[in-house]
């Protein structure tokens, strides 16, 4: 049963992947983008990760596809994009790294590398309460320190945001501001 | 498999058999048809009720009451033509009706609609799922529902469907935040995830469980925010700027004909009756309420039927008071709408969420509770002066900038 539902979402999650390089049409890269993440979250659930699971899907797609599609729909993308890149080694290095990271998953994938054990499965806490509690719990003793870090990183983020986004309204309220005065004055002078 | 719904006594035992399956393909089809025939009803009840409200007679000529009125409705919208314009994204255009509808049914299968009763010899809940993640479920759902009405004013490639789908998308995202910090002030209490256990903690007692055990008195603040919040969200008036027919002609759906246009309709109405469902489920006690005193607790009317009863009658109750809202409300203005989400429902259901966590806090540590609650609105009244001096007003920025 499981090794059903895994092969038939790895086939989706596969589709939506080259459904978002291949697609031409942006909204569709994006749509692809979403199954694709979906399925990432069905592959949460088989390793018995509720809340990651649904976090897939409130954050991801839920949120964050929908503001790339509502960019997308409301800006009307241009289609004809220019393929011109600013920084000349991106292509190569892109494909570099690619390599590299399969290659990667392909060793390392199954050996004990870094937390000193394969990847492990099975319910974290009991079932009655999910594994909310249990990641909670660590979140909030174990890992505090590091929790409220990300979070003043998160809000330094937003701030950062709020201010970029004001100041690129002030400046280019500038030259409307300054000819509607120049022209508000220029009869006075004239007469 | 089972860990999934591992929570109801259905898959305790590990083993998931062929008359399991069964229990659980009943419940799934029962629960699709009653909230097809529930949506069915609604309508017709809507328009009942505004036609009273507005001195009207409204639908009476198909069955008795008119009741068959938006059977009639449906029928006749299957049998008309389907047409797509040149301009559309024909795939996205024909997917996005199943994409508004498909949550808004997906998010009905975690609301418990009774207690714990035996089909078939299987001890389950009658509830199609009962995830131990069931209140993050409310949101991814009602977040993916987003999608059906903007691809739909996306896809149908002409003016005024996208205004109503770009306007619908700021409206949804703006109250989505609203609508999550609401159902977050009552699981702060609840201290769970699981509908079903949030509906056995407001379980009936005696009279006073009213006021004692359901969580609309505790949690007051968040309720009201809930209610504006899903009114919002499932854009219904007065939030209904997603559709204002004098603006945009029909909104995102202007383009739509036929049966999507009616599954665009069905979804509407359903996440109606879904959210009065959340309501209901998160608030008002699902359903918890007296049995009948003159039979025994295990009698079979007293473990389905009178839950049932009490739930679908709670939640006729919020659907009315929509309606009610429907027939007394102008439209908001856009601005207004945006002002109201942004600026004070959020704050306030910030302020009510870091209330009750002191609360909280205070019962497990024997804090006094009032002392605690005088602290925490003062911390919080400081820290928005503080807030309300450091940053400039509007009209000062533009001052300085000039």
């Amino acid at each position: 049963m499981e090794a059903i539902v895994f092969f038939v979402c790895a086939a989706l999650a596969l589709v939506g992947a080259f459904g978002v390089v291949l697609a031409r049409n942006p909204v569709h890269n994006a749509l692809f983008l979403l199954l694709t993440l979906v399925t990432m979250a069905v592959f949460f659930l088989l390793q018995h990760a509720q809340l990651v699971a649904i976090i897939q899907v409130v954050v991801y797609a839920s949120a964050i596809v929908v503001l790339f599609v509502f960019v997308i729909t409301l800006l009307g993308v241009d289609e004809h994009e220019s393929l011109d890149e600013p920084l000349p080694l991106q292509r190569p290095a892109a494909i570099v790294l690619g390599a590299v990271l399969l290659v990667q998953v392909i060793v390392l994938a199954g050996r004990h590398w870094v937390t000193g054990a394969a990847s492990q499965r099975g319910a974290l806490g009991s079932a009655r309460s999910g594994n909310v509690q249990t990641l909670a719990r660590s979140l909030f003793t174990t890992f505090l320190w590091a929790f409220e870090l990300t979070a003043v990183l998160l809000v330094i983020a937003v701030v950062g945001g709020v201010v970029l986004a004001r100041r690129g309204r002030q400046e280019r309220r500038v030259p409307a501001v300054k000819p509607a005065d120049s022209t508000a004055t220029a009869p006075k002078e004239t007469v | 498999m089972s860990h999934l719904l591992a929570l109801d006594p259905l898959f305790q035992s590990g083993h998931v058999g062929f008359s399991v399956f069964l229990v659980v393909a009943v419940k799934v089809l029962v629960a699709f048809a009653l909230l097809l025939v529930s949506v069915m009803l609604y309508i017709w009840g809507m328009r009942k009720w505004i036609a009273d409200m507005q001195n009207r007679i409204g639908p009476n000529t198909a069955g008795p009451w008119g009741i068959l009125q938006t059977l009639a409705d449906g029928i006749k919208l299957f049998f008309k033509e389907q047409s797509i314009p040149d301009s559309a994204d024909r795939v996205v255009f024909r997917l996005a009706p199943y994409l508004s509808i498909m949550p808004a049914f997906l998010l009905f299968c975690i609301i418990p609609i009774g207690g714990q009763v035996s089909i078939f010899g299987h001890q389950t809940f009658l509830q199609v799922a009962d995830l131990p993640i069931g209140a993050l479920w409310i949101l991814a759902m009602s977040g993916l529902g987003v999608y059906g009405v903007m691809l739909a004013g996306w896809a149908s490639g002409s003016k005024y469907p996208l205004l109503g789908s770009v306007r619908a998308t700021g409206q949804l995202l703006s109250y989505e935040a609203a609508f999550s910090l609401g159902i977050l002030g009552v699981l702060v209490r609840a201290g769970t995830l699981s509908t079903h256990d949030i509906v056995s903690q407001q379980r009936w007692v005696n009279w006073h469980s009213f006021v004692s055990q359901w969580y609309w008195l505790p949690a007051f603040v968040p309720f009201v925010i809930f209610l504006i919040a899903a009114t919002a969200e499932t854009n219904h008036p007065p939030f209904d700027l997603v559709e204002a027919e004098q603006e945009l002609v029909g909104g995102f759906n202007t383009e739509y004909t036929g049966i999507r246009f009616a599954i665009f309709f069905l979804a509407e109405f359903m996440n109606v009756i879904t959210m009065s469902a959340v309501a209901t489920t998160l608030f008002l006690g699902g359903p918890s309420g007296p049995g009948l005193g003159f039979l025994s607790a295990g009698n079979a009317l007293n473990t389905w039927l009178m839950p049932v009863f009490w739930f679908g009658l709670k939640v006729i109750a919020l659907l009315f008071v929509t309606v009610w809202v429907r027939a007394s409300m102008p439209r908001m203005r856009y601005d207004r709408l945006m002002a109201l989400g942004w600026k004070y429902l959020i704050e306030i259901a910030i302020l009510w969420v870091l209330v009750a966590a002191a609360i909280e806090v205070a019962n497990v540590q024997n804090w006094n509770v009032w002392a605690t609650v005088l602290i925490a609105f003062g911390s919080a009244a400081l820290a928005y002066g503080v807030l309300y001096l450091a940053i400039p007003k509007p009209d000062e920025v533009v001052e300085e900038f000039r």
